[in-house]
């Protein structure tokens, strides 16, 4: 089990130490997205721009423009819709080398309630040209998308949760662009993400006991999108579930859906949030209520193959 | 370091070529901004031709002084200045706006001599304080502007990169407010008051000069001034007219975003003394 913010300030210093040119950004909540890790070692590339997203934004651009490679963090909900326009208009509109590695996403950021529990970001985020999207599933592939995306010029937004998650068993090493195939199956294909992974393959186990041969793909790059192994799954299984801790509108089910339903129709169940905004509580009671379970993806398999 | 009246009089010139220039490249577009490029040629007139340290020859020359228009829509008047310098062929000013041309309507990174998009308001200074932290970074000489209008200091954006600059001391970086006291819908005053000006910046920590925003001495001096100015950043709030330099538009709202008709640009041009 490991927080993948405590992978990603880690991550940070590996960085840091390897060139001069990283420079981290936060806005007052670098003790919990982790790169106060970042900014102990290499205190005069780290910038602190208080509580002003936006600012922190547009001066990640005003840096980047400038060689550096920039690594800026807030909460989701606020990387995301608090200065979006920033995002939009100035780092990704001039392809600037900004990463932005967003914490505490989803409904399991828990007790803090709907304000802080972004569940749009990455329908707001992959709408724009320019952004590659990733969200890892554990905290290994938090490290391997953060090196890639380190190595790959232009604006990316990578996200990330706040609680401690299992690191998942024999996991191809994240390729970006790519998604990895975790388990064969000839029935019904799931596509999760994030923590939705691990719910993945415990559901897929399940149904294994019901002679229900289930494939599992993990998908961390939401876009580019990997259609080469959505149109497999496609030909080879009879439909799929996809999983997010996200909102059914605009995230990868969407993604998938418009990816398979131009070239490659198949039925589609989506597993997400639905057009709710979250509340306090403990992250089981959350994922139980907003349907995130297990126990949900193996109805929605049934009910698909019915 | 004080400008001779000989240089003052070629920078006059200049500036009025460069408002030539923007009146006849709004006029061909058929669209654009030309109160505020008016009001700010001579700012950046003299900022390009007397005060920056670059190279049109090589736009990305790593000391350069970087230049960010947050005010995106009075490129017109920056695009005249890149263009007289060589930055680009002066043929591209007359493709201002059209389909497959350079010069976008809001300013874009592939041309030649804008480090950074913007045309979205309130960003622009935060962009230059990036510029202005990773010189410090690099301990590099070179100084970041940043020309900001009046009616955008309306974006609480602006606010935060003004309390960062001077929280991170940044005094290789200058900012310009065109304050020609007019926003699209109106008055500033009337649409949302923005004074006192120099108080505010002053009390974020600013140093901050107010002046004649047509007077080249004037301008130039404040530069100088603002190159002295340690531990702190500088705003120079330079009063101008919108529209100046043609009688009909000047102070006249309507030309904030509207371009000149082909009987307004024959009188601009008399006006400007251009036959």
């Amino acid at each position: 089990m490991l927080y993948q913010r405590d992978v990603y300030g880690k991550t940070l210093v590996e960085l840091g130490r390897r060139t001069a040119d990283v420079v981290v950004c936060d806005a007052d909540l670098s003790g919990s997205t982790r790169t106060a890790l970042f900014a102990r070692e290499f205190a005069s590339r780290f910038f602190n721009f208080g509580v002003a997203e936006q600012n922190m934004m547009a001066a990640s651009a005003g840096l980047a423009s400038c060689g550096k490679v920039v690594f800026a963090s807030t909460f989701a909900m606020f990387a995301s819709g608090r200065a979006w326009d920033q995002v939009r208009n100035t780092i990704c509109y001039s392809g600037l080398n900004v990463k932005i590695v967003a914490t505490h996403a989803g409904i399991t950021v828990g007790p803090d309630g709907a304000s802080h529990q972004a569940l749009e970001d990455i329908a707001i985020m992959r709408a724009i040209p320019n952004m590659t999207v990733v969200v890892p599933c554990d905290g290994p592939e938090t490290r391997e998308a953060v090196l890639a995306a380190f190595e790959t010029p232009g604006p990316f937004y990578i996200r990330l949760g706040r609680a401690k998650v299992p690191s998942i068993d024999k996991r191809p090493e994240f390729r970006l662009g790519k998604g990895a195939l975790l388990q064969e199956g000839s029935d019904v294909t799931l596509v999760a993400c994030g923590i939705m992974v691990q719910e993945a393959l415990k559901a897929a186990a399940e149904l294994a006991k019901n002679k229900i041969s289930v494939r599992v793909i993990n998908m961390p790059t939401i876009k580019p999108l990997d259609e080469h192994i959505l149109a497999e799954a496609a030909r080879q299984t009879k439909g799929f579930v996809v999983c997010e801790e996200h909102s059914v509108t605009g995230g990868l089910a969407s993604a998938v859906a418009e990816t398979l339903s131009e070239k490659h129709p198949a039925p589609i169940v989506r597993i997400g949030v639905k057009n709710r905004f979250g509340q306090s509580g403990d992250e089981t009671a959350l994922l139980t209520e907003y349907q995130l379970t297990c126990a949900d993806i193996i109805r929605s398999a049934q009910s698909l193959l019915a | 370091m004080l400008l001779d009246s000989r240089k003052i009089k070629e920078l006059e010139d200049k500036a009025r070529e460069i408002r030539v220039m923007i009146v006849q490249m709004l006029a061909r577009a058929g669209s654009g901004h030309p109160g505020g490029s008016l009001s700010s040629t001579d700012i950046l007139t003299c900022l390009y031709y007397a005060v920056m340290r670059h190279n049109p020859k090589d736009p990305s020359w790593p000391d350069r002084d970087r230049f960010h228009l947050s005010k995106g829509h009075c490129c017109p008047a920056l695009y005249a200045v890149l263009a007289e310098q060589g930055y680009f062929a002066k043929d591209e000013l007359w493709k201002l706006r059209r389909f497959g041309c350079l010069l976008q309507g809001h300013p874009e990174r592939h041309t030649p001599g804008i480090e950074v998009c913007s045309g979205s308001l309130g960003q622009g200074l935060s962009v230059a304080l990036g510029m202005s932290l990773a010189a410090k970074l690099d301990r590099k000489d070179y100084r970041t502007y940043c020309l900001l209008g009046d009616g955008e200091i309306q974006e609480g954006n602006v606010w935060e990169a003004a309390m960062a600059a001077a929280h991170y001391k940044s005094d290789n970086l200058c900012a310009i407010l065109d304050y020609n006291g007019f926003q699209i819908d109106g008055r500033v005053t009337e649409v949302m008051a923005i004074e006192p000006l120099a108080e505010k910046w002053r009390s974020f920590g600013w140093y901050a000069l107010e002046i004649d925003g047509h007077n080249m001495a004037a301008i130039h001096k404040a530069f100088a001034t603002a190159k002295k100015i340690r531990e702190k950043p500088t705003i120079i709030i330079a009063k101008t007219i919108k529209g100046k330099g043609v009688s009909f538009m000047e102070n006249v709202v309507d030309f904030h975003g509207r371009a000149p008709s082909r009987d307004e640009h024959d009188l601009a041009m008399k006006e400007l003394g251009e036959s």
